[in-house]
């Protein structure tokens, strides 16, 4: 080896090395989260929190299945403070392996409804994902739909389009069905929306609306953002979104939210920054940033999204999704439902 | 390293290589290990959610992995060494651009060329909705979200892999060898398939082993076509029914799949040879294609070419300029920096590293190196996230062991230790997934570096450093130009991994796609994800230009 690859080599050597203590000093008080919400709709949240208060906030973003590995390997060792996620069942799960702690917090209990919350409160829901029927306006009229489980019906034979089943929205709109109507009944449920597909299931929400609105079917199942975010690239498009089961258990919804972790070096820290991401200013930065809703009523939604109406929530708790989502998922095996 | 005058030793397995094996192991360490963490997670059955994927998840999964491997290794295995036949043997308009042109779609993640063949080919794309506008219907259009969809796209995503390995065989001997052949009575077409092909074995088949187990680990673009293959089974398993172990196991399957795979290819060329008739002195003259052979080559060429790169690239540009401009700061001075750093450390990490396996293996073929080095090389056929916790835990049970140490020598004032989240660590984890994609070239070059090239050197007085310097460096330097290219753009693509260990704030250009598209803003992704090509480039660049020179 020549003796200039061999400086190389050792400058890379020192880089590591550097690398390695820089992670041995001791960290200086600030917040560490590890995120399952991405960096674009966090950041801003995290930099308006560090100009109030002073408290810095460093985060990971990545899925929450590793994240919830992470957490899990690294125990009272971890960095963490708090995990946040875009799904119930993910908290769910994380605080179902004790990698959550309660908190007794008055104001998060005023400012959040309680079906937005674990019951334990290990987690709490911060903003709304509503997942309701999107339609074609030059081929449906809404007087038609009805409810989650009307799309069963065979009157919608060869026109219902679907996104993935692997989809976690579907997983825990499908729990919510098996909380309402018990399994057998949920079943027949999938496997007529099934029979109703025209086409294979696409891989995400706005495919699917861009399939209604060139005519490949009529109905299908949305995140209200994903409409918002696609009416606002392309306000043309004949799609129209219709509140589901308004005359028994309402739109069902999940949310995205966070948890302190058990370990948390700061905990007291962790648990005031939950407090103030669900007052009114933060709340409405949280759910705007993503044509969301806010998952404390006393906020209101963006004016985009206001302009879809008013609707009635499903008022079970958030927490079930992900107690029945194991089920759910192997409902939909059985159902034929990719 | 020096003197080897014996002939190929007899296969041994354990006699006189203590020094070899304990080598190759503590070098394969990194990548063993995750191995071993999934292997053994998968001792602990969950019954119940086993027997539900039996019954209604595996039947489908393994069929259509099967056909989907298949698919791709054929198609995509007969794309490469084509191209690489053409470009690299023949003459005709265009070789020069497209002798790397035809590299460019390396650069390009596997899902984003999957995203984009899905938004302009399905129903409401803007080529079936202008064949409805056109001629009223579009129901005879083939289906892009398909088995045959998918094949189709991976196959034009991974055949660079096949490509590259391919033409530096050619390269390195094809046309001498075919000059022999000739001379021997067979015609142009009896001398390719019968010698110059065959010759070109070894880097053909450890370029498909690549794309196979690139294909097996492939999770995001599978996703976007919603097929289902082993590796969605394996994060349904996980991530929709929380069951950790039965997603282990899975993978745990898939790596003794890949293995058998291995032991299988190995047996069938056991008996084969290779060695080199490279005259170093001149390159061979090119073939002289007829005039139809030449346009249609042209044609071929050129349509591969525009599928695999040129419109997808013109989808990215536009989504880039219409969606993402806004997102273009001064931050992506460092998503690129960091993009390369871990690019080019990886590549300098990981070919050295497969060079040293490569010569343990050459001095001392122990079926028990071999197999070390198999197994370690498996990493690449894991999907990625599987991979990364693999990889996660270990370190973090060690990182945690250090901290209760240093907690017990020096109390409440040690030092937090957090080895989860270092650069270290991030390479020992991409050696552990890339190896590989290193090794494979190097092995398959070394091939051509005979024994009796190396008698022929020390007869000549050449030996020790001077043997490697001037004998071996240049007759490898194209299978390293190879290695090294192959790792750098599978780093800058890589997701999974980078996500998990990077430190705090270390985000790279994949990082950045990840950040839109995990919330299905894929025309956003277009901006970082141009970036990756950008930057795959230069090393694409080099690599031919290089080739073009040494060969």
């Amino acid at each position: 080896m020549s003796s200039i690859s061999m400086r190389r080599a050792s400058a890379m050597l020192g880089v590591l090395g550097l690398a390695v203590l820089a992670a041995c000093s001791r960290p200086p008080e600030q917040l560490v989260v590890y995120s399952a919400r991405n960096e674009q709709l966090i950041k801003p949240m995290f930099d308006r929190y560090t100009a109030e208060t002073g408290m810095p906030v460093r985060f990971v973003t990545d899925d929450a299945g590793p994240l919830i590995e992470r957490l899990a390997a690294e125990g009272a060792n971890s960095p963490a403070d708090i995990l946040m996620t875009v799904d119930a069942g993910e908290l769910w799960h994380a605080a179902d392996r004790g990698l959550l702690q309660s908190i007794e917090s008055p104001t998060i209990d005023a400012n959040i409804p309680a079906s937005l919350r674990d019951p334990q409160d290990r987690w709490v829901g911060l903003s709304v994902r509503a997942r309701t029927i999107v339609y074609s306006t030059e081929r449906v009229k809404p007087e038609e739909l009805n409810d989650y489980a009307a799309l069963a019906d065979e009157r919608w034979k060869g026109k219902l389009c679907l996104r993935t089943s692997k989809k976690v929205y579907n997983q825990s709109l499908v729990a919510m069905l098996i909380a309402e109507y018990g399994e057998e009944q949920t079943e027949s449920i999938v496997k007529g929306w099934v029979a109703n597909l025209a086409t294979e299931p696409f891989s995400n929400d706005t495919l699917l609306m861009e399939a209604i609105a060139a005519g490949q079917c009529d109905v299908g199942l949305v995140n209200t953002y994903y409409f918002g975010r696609l009416l606002r690239e392309k306000p043309e498009l004949p799609l129209k979104l219709f509140w589901a089961d308004q005359v028994a258990n309402g739109v069902h919804v999940n949310v995205s939210g966070a948890g302190v972790t058990t370990h948390a070096p700061h905990k007291e820290a962790a648990q005031k920054f939950l407090e103030w991401l669900s007052q009114p200013e933060a709340q409405a930065l949280f759910a705007g940033l993503n044509l969301e809703y806010p998952a404390s009523p006393a906020v209101k939604a963006d004016p985009a999204v206001l302009a879809w109406g008013d609707f009635k929530q499903s008022p079970m708790n958030v927490a079930k999704a992900g107690e029945l989502q194991s089920i759910a998922v192997k409902l939909m095996d059985r159902a034929g439902y990719r | 390293m020096s003197s080897s005058s014996e002939s190929p030793p007899p296969r041994q397995f354990w006699r006189g290589s203590r020094l070899g094996a304990t080598f190759t192991l503590l070098l394969c360490l990194p990548a063993l290990v995750p191995l071993v963490v999934i292997v053994s997670a998968a001792f602990s059955p969950e019954a119940e959610v086993w027997a539900h994927l039996a019954q209604y998840v595996l039947p489908e999964v393994v069929a259509n992995t099967v056909k989907l491997v298949i698919g791709v290794a054929l198609i995509g295995g007969t794309l490469g060494t084509g191209l690489a036949w053409l470009t690299a043997m023949c003459e005709f308009p265009g070789r020069r651009f497209f002798d790397w042109a035809l590299l460019l779609p390396l650069a390009i993640p596997a899902y984003v060329l999957a995203f984009v063949a899905v938004g302009f080919l399905d129903y409401a794309g803007p080529l079936q909705s202008w064949l409805r506008d056109v001629f009223g219907s579009s129901s005879w259009f083939p289906r892009i979200r398909s088995t045959g969809g998918t094949i189709f796209v991976l196959s034009l995503a991974f055949y660079p892999y096949v490509y590259l390995m391919a033409r530096s065989a050619f390269l390195t001997q094809g046309g001498r060898a075919l000059e022999a052949a000739q001379t021997l009575g067979y015609d142009r077409r009896a001398a390719a398939w019968r010698v110059a092909i065959p010759m070109a074995r070894p880097w053909i088949v450890a370029g498909i082993a690549l794309i196979v187990m690139e294909t097996l680990a492939d999770f995001g673009a599978v996703s976007v076509f919603n097929y289902n293959t082993f590796t969605t089974a394996i994060y349904r398993a996980w991530f929709g029914m929380f069951s950790v172990s039965a997603a282990l196991e899975l993978a745990g399957v898939l790596m003794l799949f890949v293995l058998l795979a291995f032991m299988l290819e190995r047996r069938s060329r056991t008996a084969a040879h290779f060695s080199s008739s490279r005259d170093l002195s001149r390159e061979a003259p090119r073939m002289q294609l007829g005039p139809l052979a030449r346009y249609s080559a042209v044609c071929m060429v050129g349509l591969v070419f525009v599928l695999a790169f040129a419109l997808p690239i013109v989808q990215l540009l536009f989504w880039a300029f219409t969606r993402a401009m806004s997102d273009l700061d001064a931050r992506y001075f460092g998503f690129v920096a960091r993009s390369l750093f871990l690019a080019v450390s990886a590549a300098v990490v990981i070919v050295a590293a497969s060079v040293l396996l490569a010569y343990v293996l050459r001095r001392r073929p122990t079926m028990l190196t071999r197999s070390v080095i198999r197994i370690a090389t498996i990493g690449y056929a894991v999907p990625g996230t599987v991979l990364a916790v693999g990889i996660l835990v270990p370190v973090i049970l060690l990182n945690n062991f250090l901290q209760d140490l240093l907690r017990s020598w020096l109390g409440a004032s040690a030092p937090v230790l957090l080895l989860q989240g270092t650069l270290l660590t991030v390479l020992i984890a991409y050696l552990a997934r890339f190896l590989a994609v290193g090794f494979n070239p190097i092995e398959s070059g070394l091939q051509r570096v005979t024994h009796s090239i190396d008698e022929a050197a020390i007869g000549l007085g050449v030996v020790g450093g001077a043997l490697l310097r001037k004998v071996h460096v240049p007759l490898l330097r194209t299978s390293l130009a190879t290695a090294a290219t192959l790792v750098f753009v599978d780093v800058m693509k890589e997701m999974p991994i980078t996500l998990i260990t990077r430190p705090f704030g270390w985000d790279t250009l994949a990082v950045r796609v990840f950040e839109m598209t995990s919330e299905g803003e894929w025309e956003r992704a277009a901006l970082p994800a141009v970036a990756i090509v950008l930057v795959g480039l230069v090393p694409a660049a080099m690599l031919t230009r290089r080739g073009a020179h040494v060969a």
